[in-house]
């Protein structure tokens, strides 16, 4: 069996929660997600499946846009972006987002960048993957403190997107959009059930033992660990030299 | 068209204005932010397409601003705006929270000329019950109860960005960053700062005259080489990460941003 590491397992998740997608924009400085979908799209090529289109935004090689920054915006109000990935500083147990700040607005005490498309791109994209790697309290709180986008919406909002999964550092959710509540389908390799209950401010449903993320199999890890990471590194260079060195040291590890 | 003086750019801008900025990849002018704030500007009401960085949070550091609007403000890889974060903790400024489409549409509507531009999403959200000028209404065209958001036209007074080039004439190259031309459509004035002026027109070749910005919503050209540094220029010079990230550090504290601040005029009056 060959080791894993953390982050790989967290982009293999990605590209399996992105199954089927034909195009999925990812945001500026997002390199697991971007890694995610060029392991998607490299997956596709390999399998005959229909070509898949990434746009990550702030890059000159991987974005199509031509008309500025509200392309974007214009292409999910159409329909025309099938995932998306968003991050939060808090995210609750209804899969509200808080990218604003904790405490009471607008004096923050803390104060973070902002909403940026949240409040937009949440309602229209169709699969939306939350993604943070920090699995704590602080951040999977019961209640968000300021709500940039909302997990649902009441009958009659225009509502055609919003969260599919959430995605941390240490398992794999979905989200039930009819209970408000997310479900716990697998823990990565390494952690528990217990650890996750008490890392998270809210409730969730869970099978009594819930199964473990799955490894990726030989065949996909060669094709994150060559093509991939070889096109990360034009985008992301400082991350895919960081990876690199990392999986060196597993084989290092595994010889010693 | 003449072109001008950087600091004949500054003198157009009036307290109270309402200023225009663009996001940092497009273009921003830095070599205009330390004449701003050598101005003693007040009162500024700073609008970002859609989102700001360093430009806005030193404005906001040197006191030149009273109200922000945009849906961000980050230094990126850097990280936090630090004298936006220390504003926003002491009450030192009002912060009108906003998502990056709807500051998209308030600058379509201006550039129509037309009092509003409906936007999808957004409601049920903290930032739209924070917008009390953002309106719901109901779509007019359906039978069901349909909410839409309504948001007000964006009239800046000012623009000010950075591009590659312009001609005699005061066109401006844009290439594919059009938010740059919604800026200029929306606003009052525009003024631009470029890296260089070319003698040939910049409309006699097509393929060139797709990316320009006409004459026609530009005030004022003035050279500045190397006008976005230490941000990017796009198809010219890359950010300088270690200078963005040293102001990242020292900016926060108001002491740090000061020295900074002397600092970089030092540096600017040893190379003008």
């Amino acid at each position: 069996m060959t080791a894993v590491l953390p982050r790989e397992r967290l982009i293999v998740s990605i590209a399996r929660l992105l199954e089927g997608v034909r195009h999925v924009a990812v945001g500026a400085s997002s390199p697991i997600p971007a890694a995610g979908a060029m392991l998607l799209r490299a997956l596709a090529e390999r399998q005959g499946k229909p070509r898949v289109r990434i746009s990550i935004l702030g890059s000159r090689e991987h974005n199509f846009f031509t008309n500025g920054s509200a392309e974007l915006f214009d292409c999910a109000g159409q329909g025309r972006i099938d995932a998306f990935f968003l991050g939060g500083g808090q995210i609750d147990g209804e899969a509200n987002i808080n990218l604003v700040g904790t405490g009471d607005y607008p004096q923050t005490p803390v104060r973070w960048p902002g909403s940026f498309g949240s409040s937009y791109l949440y309602f229209v994209v169709p699969r939306v993957i939350l993604f943070r790697e920090e699995h704590t309290p602080r951040v999977f709180v019961e209640k968000v403190d300021f709500v940039s986008a909302p997990g649902t919406s009441s009958d009659g909002v225009y509502r055609p997107g919003g969260p599919h999964a959430l995605l941390t550092g240490l398992g794999v959710f979905s989200f039930n959009k009819a209970q408000k509540r997310f479900r716990l389908d697998s823990v990565h390799p390494g952690h528990t059930l217990s650890e996750i209950i008490a890392a998270t401010g809210f409730a969730f449903d869970h099978e009594p033992e819930v199964p473990e993320t799955a490894d990726p199999d030989a065949a996909t890890l060669a094709l994150l660990r060559g093509r991939v990471l070889t096109e990360l590194g034009e985008t992301y260079p400082e991350f895919a030299r960081q990876m690199t060195a990392d999986i060196a040291g597993l084989d290092l590890k595994r010889a010693g | 068209m003449q072109t001008h003086r950087l600091e004949d750019l500054a003198r157009m801008v009036p307290d109270g204005a309402k200023l225009a900025l663009p996001v940092d990849y497009a273009g921003v002018s830095m070599a205009m932010t330390r004449l701003l704030i050598a101005r003693g500007l007040r009162d500024l009401h700073v609008v970002c397409l859609p989102t700001g960085g360093m430009q806005p949070d030193m404005l906001i550091g040197a006191g030149c601003v009273a109200t922000i609007e945009t849906s961000a403000m980050t230094l990126g890889e850097a990280g936090g705006a630090p004298c936006f974060s220390r504003a926003v903790r002491a009450g030192a400024i009002q912060v009108m929270d906003a998502t990056c489409p709807a500051v998209h549409a308030g600058f379509l509507a201006a550039q129509k000329g037309v009092p509003f531009a409906t936007l999808r999403g957004m409601i049920g959200t903290d930032v739209l019950a924070n917008r009390p000028d953002w309106k719901v209404i109901q779509n007019p065209f359906s039978e069901d109860p349909d909410p839409i958001v309504a948001i007000p036209a964006i009239r800046p007074d000012v623009t000010i960005f950075h591009c590659p080039m312009a001609d005699r004439d005061g066109n401006v190259w844009i290439g594919r960053r059009r938010e740059l031309a919604s800026l200029a459509y929306a606003s009052e004035r525009t003024l631009v700062t470029v890296e260089r002026i070319v003698e040939t027109s910049l409309l006699a070749d097509e393929v060139m005259a797709a990316g320009v910005l006409p004459a026609l919503y530009v005030e004022a050209v003035a050279v500045a080489p190397k006008g976005a540094a230490p941000i990017g220029l796009w198809g010219e010079y890359p950010a300088d990460m270690a200078e963005i990230g040293r102001y990242a550090r020292e900016a926060r504290t108001p002491e740090g941003f000061r020295a900074w601040l002397d600092g970089a005029d030092r540096a600017l009056e040893a190379v003008s």
